[in-house]
């Protein structure tokens, strides 16, 4: 007998609401069924099993809200032999940080979810569905070469090169209120467990200024680079460099990632904030840097989040310069372990060399976790940030 | 093209940015970026929209000079007629 466990979903998911129960006491189910729909802030998500077997009891109402990792349904499993098939992942209770979709490679499977079926199934062969269903496949993500677009087995067999979606939502779109939700939920336990400590640095943005005018005047608009690019690629390399401040926190210690996903908090007209990544960040030219990063805003703007986008940053960026603000201090974005803050760059009197002169400077601040790093790291990685912006053509 | 065509296509790249905006009641000496909250990348989109739907230059040098609705107005009208 096992309990089925409410899944985690995303970082900032802490309860689901069970909206719909697709089995009932004494229904035979095996691994890979779809048992249940569960509203989260994201949208309906299908819920998975992973176990052969029969539902033994429901232990969930439907429109009940309950926390990640509470029971919702107990199973008979009629293999002892199952070993093969993951278990869900049993969460300690709902503060247990969900395993992000950046190491899905090495991380146990994570519960999968399928996204409701736009408009009925997917139409694909027998032998096509069996095959997905045994390599865990998840069918809507495979574009189909039978006839009438038909997915046909060598599809699927096709797809096992590519690494194979484990989880996927629904485009989250822009449901304000949702979203405040989202945002209390991930920022109070960010408050609550992470002691975070604040590092500000001063740096001379004259030199990128100049670079970036001077680029700029021979580009055609569409062409043309922002300042962020510029502090992107730069925070982006330095994370590289310091990857104590990259990763997630988890299992009581830093996770460090392998790639640099640079979560961009960009504002919602009408009151609402999102961090999607833009992925390998520390990789991009800055001019592709740049191109991704307008799409990524455009697309967050207008609620067109993918999911990956909204799970697996590595760390964030916050700038809140247009807006007129010199300094900001950040919260961590949990599980990640630190947050970069731009303020406005001003015009202001500064010695250099003895002399004093008109630079224009920004405060650059640094948000990160204690029980990861300490500050003398912080205040290196700063430095490291600040000198890669006074030599902006090697960026 | 007349000083309404300019205004109408800029209400239209506007409204594309700032969907909640009232245009209408929009001061035309107002600073953009205050009135309707626009960011810089707000802004590069609007300069971008600008540029293709009217074919004019538009040096990042002369960012300023589109600040408000009154001086870009008068700023492309200017540009146009050369």
């Amino acid at each position: 007998m096992v309990d089925f466990r409410m899944p985690s979903l995303g970082a900032d998911m802490e309860a689901g609401t069970l909206v719909e129960w697709l089995v009932k006491p004494g229904d035979q189910v095996k691994r890979g069924d779809v048992i249940a729909v569960v509203e989260t802030q994201k949208g309906a998500i299908e819920i998975e099993i992973f176990e052969n077997g029969e539902i033994e009891q429901i232990l969930v109402d439907v429109n009940t809200k309950v926390p990640v990792g509470t029971p919702i349904a107990r199973i008979r499993t009629v293999t002892e032999t199952a070993a093969a098939a993951p278990t869900p992942q049993p969460a300690a209770g709902s503060e247990a940080p969900p395993a992000p979709a950046a190491q899905p490679s090495t991380a146990r499977a994570p519960p999968s979810v399928a996204p409701m079926p736009a408009a009925g199934r997917e139409r694909a062969s027998p032998a096509a569905r069996r095959f997905a269903k045994d390599h865990d496949i998840d069918l809507a993500g495979i574009a189909g070469s039978g006839p009438n677009g038909e997915i046909v087995l060598a599809d699927v067999e096709r797809s096992l090169s590519r690494p194979a979606p484990t989880k996927k939502k629904r485009a989250i779109g822009l449901d304000l209120d949702a979203m405040r939700v989202a945002i209390a939920a991930a920022m109070a336990r960010s408050k609550r467990e992470i002691p975070h400590y604040y590092l500000e640095h001063k740096v001379d943005l004259t030199a990128a200024e100049q670079w970036l005018a001077e680029r700029n005047a021979t580009l055609p608009p569409d062409a043309r680079l922002l300042m962020s690019a510029l502090t992107i690629k730069a925070v982006a390399l330095a994370a590289r460099r310091f990857p104590i401040f990259n990763g997630f926190y988890q299992d009581a210690r830093l996770q460090p990632a392998a790639a640099v996903h640079v979560g961009i908090a960009i504002a919602i007209r009408g009151g609402g904030l999102a961090a999607p990544a833009l992925h390998d960040a520390d990789q991009l030219p800055l001019d592709q840097l740049m191109t991704r990063l307008r799409d990524l805003v455009q697309r967050t703007r207008a609620g067109r989040i993918r999911s990956s986008e909204l799970s697996d940053a590595t760390i964030t960026i916050s700038s809140l310069g247009d807006r007129g603000v010199d300094v900001l201090y950040g919260i961590i974005y949990p599980p990640q372990v630190a947050i970069v803050g731009f303020g406005k760059a001003v015009l202001r009197p500064w010695v250099i060399d003895g002399a004093i002169g008109p630079r224009s400077i920004i405060t650059v601040t640094l948000s990160a976790d204690h029980r990861v790093s300490d500050g003398h790291a912080g205040a290196l990685f700063l430095a490291e940030i600040g000198k890669l912006l006074q030599e902006p053509g090697k960026l | 093209m007349n000083e309404a065509d300019i205004r109408g296509i800029l209400h239209e790249e506007l409204n594309n940015i700032a969907p909640e905006a009232d245009l209408a009641a929009l001061d035309a000496t107002a600073d953009l970026r205050e009135a309707l909250d626009i960011d810089s990348m707000d802004f590069l989109n609007f300069v971008i929209a600008v540029n293709r739907r009217l074919g004019v230059d538009i040096p990042e040098v002369d960012y300023p000079k589109l600040l408000t609705l009154q001086k870009a107005i008068a700023y492309l009208q200017n540009k146009l007629a050369k």
